[in-house]
């Protein structure tokens, strides 16, 4: 299951990074979130999986899972949610503005 | 136990909620938030004192026992950015009061610096390398909200490429975290130190060491600095001048924390690739300092000289380098938010940010040019200013340890400093007089007021070395001998 979720978590890697790498300011914001989901699926396969027992110590010698990656992932979710809609918001205003959501057109300052 | 370890990132936090509420009375915001800083600056310096005579403290949230627990942990070395930040922030918002007009204050710009200023404290005083991530963030997204405040077509565009550098350095933080919770099955810090120590640093932890090295190096402009000059020089100078002096900064404290605290058995490797990383950034950032004539853009490659610098006393690794790196931080801190308030000042009376376009403006505003003449030797480590101490202190080290390419980069990139921030001062403030009489900006006495105390406090700190050299070298120690840190926080 582990290497299961490592190969997922890099295909999902491979995506991010080619959305990442082009100029359209969506493409780029869905690449971001698509690369945080990546991460999650790593944390999850780094915590290990032990078949479907819960994360609840109910009684001695009865099989659980480490709770504290679910935490983790359950914490950045909701951060990457936030961040997320602030990205959108901000493509969306800059979509407004310039007319465009190419980054070629967004270059800083120019040599005087 | 000490629950008032938690204060100087529970309060912004609060103070930052109530201000969202009183966003229509922009008088009482103002107090409110000058309160509360006030009351955050002075809890700090008690805590501080508390912290040299009793040892580090330590809080464990909800009683939860260290490595089980979120723990915080305030040293000498946290405090003494903690101070610095809430002095910084408290000059900055009375500075913006006059400066950033009305339209963005009811933006939350109050509320905004409140939230900022709880994701610093929380970065500094945090034990736990997940909570430190957490804390990132909420330092971030309130810098992602004022950075884009009042959205001028300009500002949008950079900050387009803040916060995707940012949000993809954030993913990284996560996979190094998942790693090394993978590797080592904790994330307490001092417990990972412990755990590291035990089965030594094997090289897996050495390359999420690198991961780390990567994501702390983006957030802290070293080497990977391309999107700071960018993003630093579009908001309006409160805003600049409170990024200037706090974010990267944070990086930095990052930086040191891990690199003295987790992964220091490596050196060869880990402490060698950061001096290199080091050197390219002196010299990065020297040639940006001198490509550009725009004020903004030489005062944000300024910067990233100064991290440069920082991360030599780092790569080093000795007493004298640790102390002189806290030295220059501290320092660094102050001095970079006055220069931005400085610069910013030029351009608000002048309404101009090219160099070439600005003379004589020492006629108009003589206290303006001397305050910007101070700066200078203060940042060039000029004595008696508090440039020197530290500069002194690496310069040492790195004879002692003959890294003498390090030293001769750290030094003359010294020397670019002055020169073009002297290039500023010599085109801006001599020269023929280009604004008359008529119509000179009057500059009211409360925008120059939080840049004279800046000035106080570069004197203070440079001729009153004595005074905070005790906590300095209580800091450098705990930085070098991490059982100090993991009994405070695993002891109890």
């Amino acid at each position: 299951m582990e290497t299961l979720m490592i190969i997922v978590s890099g295909v999902l890697v491979t995506v991010a990074t080619y959305l990442l790498l082009t100029k359209n300011l969506m493409r780029i914001i869905l690449g971001a979130a698509v690369l945080t989901h990546a991460v999650h699926l790593l944390i999850m396969a780094m915590g290990g999986f032990s078949g479907n027992a819960v994360p609840i110590i109910r009684r001695p010698g009865e099989t659980y899972v480490d709770a504290l990656p679910q935490a983790l992932i359950l914490t950045s979710i909701v951060i990457n949610f936030a961040v997320t809609a602030f990205f959108l918001v901000l493509a969306y205003k800059v979509y407004n503005r310039t007319k465009t959501d190419d980054l070629n057109n967004m270059r800083g300052i120019h040599h005087e | 136990m000490n629950n008032a370890v938690v204060f100087p990132m529970v309060i912004p936090l609060i103070t930052g909620v109530l201000l969202v509420f009183l966003q229509a009375h922009l008088r009482l915001q103002r107090i409110v938030s000058t309160l509360a800083l006030s009351i955050n600056i002075g809890l700090s310096f008690y805590l501080l004192q508390i912290v040299r005579t009793a040892g580090i403290q330590t809080l464990h949230f909800g009683g939860w026992e260290a490595p089980f627990g979120i723990s915080f942990v305030a040293d000498s070395f946290a405090l003494l950015l903690v101070c610095t930040a809430n002095i910084v922030t408290l000059l900055c918002t009375l500075y913006a009061f006059r400066t950033i007009r009305e339209r963005r204050e009811r933006l939350y710009f109050h509320a905004l610096v409140q939230f900022l200023l709880a994701g610093v404290n929380g970065s500094f005083l945090t034990g736990d390398i997940f909570n430190l991530f957490v804390t990132f963030e909420v330092m971030l997204l309130a810098s992602y909200a004022l950075i884009t405040l009042g959205a001028s077509e300009r500002q949008l565009k950079e900050s387009v490429k803040y916060i995707a550098i940012n949000v993809v350095s954030s993913s990284f933080f996560l996979i190094a975290i998942a790693y090394l919770y993978g590797l080592l099955g904790t994330l307490n810090m001092a417990h990972l130190s412990v755990r590291i120590e035990e089965v030594g640093q094997t090289p897996l932890i050495t390359v999420v060491s690198i991961v780390f090295l990567i994501v702390f190096s983006l957030k802290s402009a070293l080497l990977l600095y391309q999107w700071l000059p960018g993003s630093y020089s579009t908001p309006p100078t409160a805003i600049a001048a409170l990024f200037g002096a706090l974010l990267t900064k944070v990086g930095v404290y990052a930086l040191f924390r891990t690199f003295s605290l987790l992964f220091y058995h490596e050196q060869q490797i880990t402490h060698v690739i950061i001096g290199v990383m080091a050197g390219v950034t002196l010299v990065g950032g020297s040639m940006g300092a001198l490509a550009y004539t725009n004020i903004r853009q030489v005062v944000s490659y300024n910067v990233v000289i100064a991290i440069g610098f920082m991360l030599v006393g780092l790569a080093l690794l000795s007493t004298n380098a640790m102390e002189g790196a806290i030295y220059y931080l501290v320092h660094d801190m102050f001095v970079k938010a006055l220069l931005f308030l400085l610069a910013g000042t030029m351009i608000y009376v002048t309404s101009s940010d090219k160099m070439d376009e600005i003379s004589g403006l020492i006629r108009n505003y003589p206290v303006l040019g001397w305050m910007f003449f101070i700066t200078i030797l203060s940042l060039a480590g000029i004595p008696p200013l508090s440039g020197f101490i530290g500069k002194v202190l690496i310069g040492i080290d790195a004879i002692e340890q003959r890294a003498y390419i390090l030293l001769a980069l750290s030094f003359l990139s010294s020397l670019i400093v002055l020169y073009t921030l002297i290039r500023v001062f010599m085109n801006c403030f001599w020269g023929e007089t280009i604004i008359s009489e008529e119509d000179e900006v009057t500059l009211p006495k409360s925008i120059l007021a939080p840049s004279i105390v800046l000035v106080i406090i570069t004197f203070i700190l440079g001729i009153g070395v004595e005074g905070i050299a005790p906590y300095v070298t209580d800091a450098a120690e705990t930085l070098l001998h991490p059982n100090i840190y993991i009994d405070a926080v695993l002891s109890k």
